[in-house]
């Protein structure tokens, strides 16, 4: 046996945009043994639930993380809806699903982007995200915000979007599904992809499913476990299937995630294809007395909301378990047996987010 | 269009929370969460499952300085939530598979949402 060493892997490490720390135990170049520690940057969200009321605190939820915000408002407002019984508009639903869906491809392209960077490939990197700034240009033509949108609100939401805007959107789509289509394939078909990232990091689907995992992570590995299947916001009425890959290596979490761009241009697609007129929200009348665990399918994977209320304008308490938190334990699971040149793009197969960690 | 999915809780007892947790364990389920909330006083430890899409909650009430065991023998993943629990509560959890010993999340203050330390650190800069 080689004689060990330990390389302290992050917190800032130039694949790692957020801080996150591995103690890396390695024999020669292989990893035996990752060890990880969180908490730089905690900054305590879930305590400012005692000083701020319920309907302001979608602010503050929205802020718990720079690309997946709008998801947690949905989050946080469906978990108040739920408590107080508040039926949301159909339309309000559908708004609620585009926005959604927009932030996921946004997401997801980030993450592409940013995984191709990771494994050396700059072309492929600039573009997954000039791809990802027409995103971004139609969260703000459509909300006014390109990273929070601000939209979502208990009862509803904020802002509609005119027949016009929505019959754009749609006429952009083909287009934009053909550039992330001849994107998607590079990533799928690619050679030098392929073998950079076949065989790594593997997880079966049993083991996956043991640790806890969640989203992408989880269904690379066969897990199909998609919470927009329970048929939140519109998700019942446009009908989902979860995109599962078996391989579970860092390929297959690659391949889940390009397929699910397709997935969301369709969903995006069909919500505006069918989105009813109406009312855009509902007065919001008393204070939620009540406990609820609110659960949405974030880019990352499931995110829950747990809010709880005694009758009063704030909240008693509102803990917030998000993707990354759930997908540490298969990282640690994963790193094992891989080459230390390997580490950084294993690392970003779960795509790990520690703004919403660090809540 | 209501969230379709059925939660359930039910109380458990410190003694009987290994015994309960093998149980759903051998029953499918997995481990969504583990979190704690402030009842005046003492913790509400909420053990979160699902399988299907139907939501189990095992409900445990301790006091402060009660050690909790720790279900990471069950559940491997549970040490991110349990070494949470001690970090920022400050509830012992004994047995843990990966123990940190409080350095998992570093904050400027020990045990930040600890009951004990309640009257006088309620959320500054609100």
């Amino acid at each position: 046996m080689s004689k060990r060493i330990v390389i302290p892997f992050g917190p800032q490490h130039p694949v790692l945009p957020e801080p996150i720390h591995l103690d890396l135990v390695l024999e020669d170049e292989t990893v035996v043994e990752a060890i990880p520690s969180i908490g730089y940057i905690h900054r305590g969200l879930e305590r400012l639930i005692e000083k701020r009321e319920f309907t302001e605190y979608v602010y503050v939820a929205e802020r718990i993380c720079g690309i997946c915000s709008f998801m947690h408002a949905v989050c946080y407002s469906q978990g108040i809806e739920e408590i107080m019984k508040i039926e949301v508009p159909d339309r309000a639903h559908y708004l609620r699903t585009i926005w959604s869906e927009c932030s996921r491809l946004h997401s997801h392209l980030l993450w592409l982007g940013l995984f191709a960077d990771g494994m050396g490939f700059e072309n492929l990197f600039m573009r997954s995200w000039r791809l990802r700034e027409s995103v971004l240009d139609v969260l703000e033509d459509t909300s006014g915000g390109r990273v929070i949108q601000g939209t979502c609100k208990v009862g509803g939401v904020r802002r509609d979007i005119g027949a016009e805007k929505l019959a754009e959107m749609h006429r952009a789509l083909d287009p934009f599904e053909e550039q992330c289509r001849d994107l998607g394939d590079v990533f799928l078909n690619d050679d030098t992809v392929k073998y950079r990232l076949q065989g790594l990091g593997v997880v079966g689907k049993d083991e996956a499913y043991a640790l806890g995992a969640v989203g992408p992570t989880a269904r690379a590995s066969g897990v199909a476990m998609d919470h927009r299947e329970t048929g939140y916001a519109a998700y019942g009425d446009l009908g989902f299937k979860p995109v599962v890959e078996t391989t579970g290596d860092c390929y297959a979490r690659c391949a889940v995630r390009v397929k699910e761009v397709y997935a969301s241009i369709d969903l995006i697609r069909r919500a505006i294809d069918q989105i009813p007129e109406g009312p855009l929200d509902v007065k919001v009348k008393g204070t939620p007395d009540g406990e609820y665990f609110s659960r949405v399918e974030q880019p990352r994977g499931e995110v829950i909301h747990y809010l709880r209320g005694n009758g009063t304008k704030h909240l008693t308490r509102a803990r917030i378990r998000t993707p990354t938190l759930a997908n540490i334990p298969i990282l640690v699971k994963m790193l094992p047996n891989a080459q230390l040149a390997d580490v950084p793009v294993v690392v970003l197969s779960i795509d790990p987010c520690i703004s919403c960690t660090e809540r | 269009m209501t969230v379709n999915e059925e939660q359930t809780t039910i109380g458990v007892a410190l003694e009987d929370l290994t015994r309960e947790v093998e149980g759903l364990q051998a029953g499918g389920y997995r481990l969504v969460q583990i979190g704690c909330t402030d009842i005046g006083g003492a913790y509400e430890v909420n053990y979160s499952f699902d399988k299907d899409y139907q939501y189990r909650n095992l409900r445990l009430t301790v006091g402060p300085e009660t050690e909790v065991p720790s279900i990471s023998g069950i559940y491997w993943g549970a040490f991110v939530y349990e070494n949470e629990m001690h970090d920022l509560f400050g509830i012992p959890v004994t047995g843990i598979n990966i123990d940190f010993k409080g350095t998992f999340i570093k904050t400027a203050e020990k045990y930040p949402f600890s009951v004990t330390r309640r009257g006088g650190d309620q959320c500054r800069n609100a």
